[in-house]
This record gives C-alpha cells, sequence and structure tokens, in this order.
C-alpha cells in the first residue's frame, strides 16, 4: 500500500498527513500537483490548506490543475482518495463528490475539536466504524456544506452522507454544528464509496500527544491493506 | 478584436449569504431601514476573440468553468 499526498500551491497539510502515515507505518509520498502520476499508488489524499490563497473560491482553482484531472481518472477507476478540509473544498469544485462549501454562517474561522457520527460505512475509511462517534480537529473558515434542495435529498436518501456532526450527547443539534452545514454534515462520499470528502484534521490526531487518535480509525486501514505480493501472482 | 467582459457572481437564493446578513447588520447600524443585503464578486476580464458571438460564448464559458460555481451561484456577463 503506497499513498499519494497530493501538494498544490497552498497546500499546509501535507506533512501532518506525512508524519500520520509515518506513526502508522503506511508508505507514503508528498506529491507536486504538476507532476501527480497517481498510477505508481493505491490510494490519495487531497490534505488541507489554502490552496492559491482561496482566491475565487476555496478549491476553484486547484480544480484546474493537472492533479486534479489524475485524481478524476483514480477516483473513476475506484482508487480510495481521502480528502479533508482544502482538499473537501478542492474535490466538491471538481465535482467529485456533491455540494459545496461556503462561508461559517457565524463567519468566524473556527479552530476547536468536533465531535462526528459515522454514517456510512461503505468506504474504505469508515468501515466497520457504522455509528461510532470520532473526535477531530477542524480549522477552517469556509466548511459550511451546501446543496441544492434536490441534492441535498439525493446525498440523504443514497446513503452519501459519510459524517455528521454531533453534540457530546451524539446528537445531530445545531449545538454540535460547528459551521451552519446543512443537514450537520462533516463528510460526505460519492456513489461508489471511494472518494470520502470531510472539512475535520484526521492527519491530525493520530496520537494521544495531538490530543487525539481518533485519526487512526479513518487512516489506519491502510497499514492493514497492502499491496498483494508478487510471489502471489502465478 | 479584444472585449472586455464584466461578469457578476452572486451567490442563488436558496444560498443562505452570512457576508450579506452580516452587512446588512452593519448597515441597519447607520440607521437605515434595511431588508436583506446580498454580496458578490465582479471580474472584469479582458480578451481576445474572433468575433462578438464567439466572445459572448467565451464568457459564459468563464462564468461556467471557472468564475461561479453552479452549485451555489449565478453569474451575468455584460460584454463590452
Amino acid at each position: 500500500m503506497r499513498v499519494a499526498i497530493l501538494r498544490y500551491p497552498g497546500t499546509w497539510s501535507e506533512r501532518d498527513f506525512a508524519h500520520a502515515f509515518s506513526v502508522l507505518g503506511v508508505e507514503h509520498e508528498i506529491v507536486w500537483h504538476e507532476d501527480a502520476d497517481l498510477r505508481r499508488f493505491d490510494a490519495a489524499v487531497v490534505p488541507g490548506g489554502f490552496t492559491y490563497g482561496d482566491y475565487l473560491r476555496a478549491g476553484a482553482i486547484a480544480k484546474l490543475s493537472p492533479a486534479t484531472a489524475e485524481l478524476r481518472r483514480a477516483a473513476d477507476e475506484g482508487m480510495p482518495i481521502l480528502a479533508s478540509c482544502n482538499g473537501f473544498q478542492i474535490v466538491c469544485e471538481a465535482g467529485l463528490l456533491p455540494g459545496a462549501l461556503v462561508r461559517n454562517t457565524g463567519l468566524e474561522f473556527r479552530c476547536d475539536w468536533v465531535t462526528m457520527r459515522v454514517e456510512s460505512d461503505a468506504t474504505p475509511f469508515t468501515a466497520g466504524a457504522l455509528g461510532e462517534l470520532l473526535r477531530m480537529p477542524i480549522a477552517h473558515g469556509e466548511g459550511c456544506w451546501v446543496a441544492d434542495p434536490r441534492t441535498l435529498a439525493r446525498v440523504e436518501d443514497e446513503g452519501l452522507v459519510a459524517l455528521r456532526y454531533v453534540d457530546a450527547r451524539g446528537s445531530a443539534t445545531p449545538e454540535g454544528n460547528p459551521n451552519g452545514s446543512l443537514g450537520n454534515i462533516a463528510g460526505v462520499r460519492n456513489p461508489q464509496g471511494n472518494v470520502v470528502g470531510l472539512m475535520p484534521h484526521p492527519e491530525r490526531c493520530v496520537e494521544p500527544l495531538l490530543g487525539g487518535s481518533d485519526g487512526i480509525r479513518m487512516l489506519g486501514w491502510l497499514a492493514a491493506s497492502a499491496r498483494p505480493a508478487l510471489s502471489t501472482i502465478s | 478584436m479584444n472585449f472586455t467582459a464584466t461578469i457578476h457572481v452572486r451567490p442563488k437564493d436558496e444560498v443562505r449569504d452570512p457576508q450579506g446578513e452580516a452587512v446588512a447588520g452593519a448597515l441597519r447600524s447607520l440607521g437605515l431601514d434595511i431588508a436583506d443585503v446580498r454580496t458578490g464578486k465582479e471580474i472584469v476580464v479582458r480578451f481576445s476573440a474572433v468575433d462578438r458571438a464567439s466572445a459572448a460564448r467565451e464568457a459564459e464559458r468563464m462564468g461556467d468553468q471557472l468564475l461561479a460555481n453552479p452549485v451555489i451561484e449565478d453569474f451575468s456577463v455584460e460584454l463590452g
């Protein structure tokens, strides 16, 4: 298992992902967006940051990068892709996931810890975790997930909500919602389940020293699922 | 031929505009009777195209493929 960590101009969480994968023992490589060839990899992450300074809209300019075209190809072929924070904004802009991320309703940049409930385990990043509560840090000003009513209904009906913000008691209340996202939606998946995006940062909580280790729940499987050994191919 | 396209981008009516709400509150603090504020942006592009019809098509494409996100925004084009 070898994971590509994409770096666009202005990405800032790629080294946090690299550190997380080092902690978890997952082979990884930071890949510059202009050189992205994901055929050498088994999975990809799109980290957070402020690509292209968030000019125009968060993720808008990055969607035209060669790396995003490559992501689209890899997503179509079923590669597991995790997009966090600005990465989530990029893949939504690129149309790989439904909806869009807009300014937090409170207009504040929120740097805090949130609790999410796993709403779909039909993705490699949440497999076997249905209903579990995960505590992860957030750091964003434009994390309010929105969609038109028809898209929202489709996302809910087809079970594309991967994660929902909840309060301390595990209920999806306004108190548990840090940014005003519709339906308390913290993360969504594509219909195939191989692409997952979320605003929180799993890479920043993989060891107790960082205040929590629930990120392992999302990233740890990468360490377990090794690439098939050549010797098994006859 | 050279053209100037002014592209106006606004959040769709059904999308909440917290920036507009904050501006509305600030305008009310000036003692004005404000009903509602919607914020957006204006992008001015100078470019070349073979004729006016192509220029109009290209400006639409700018709005459609980059300058506005159709999920949350509407845009209109003025071609000069």
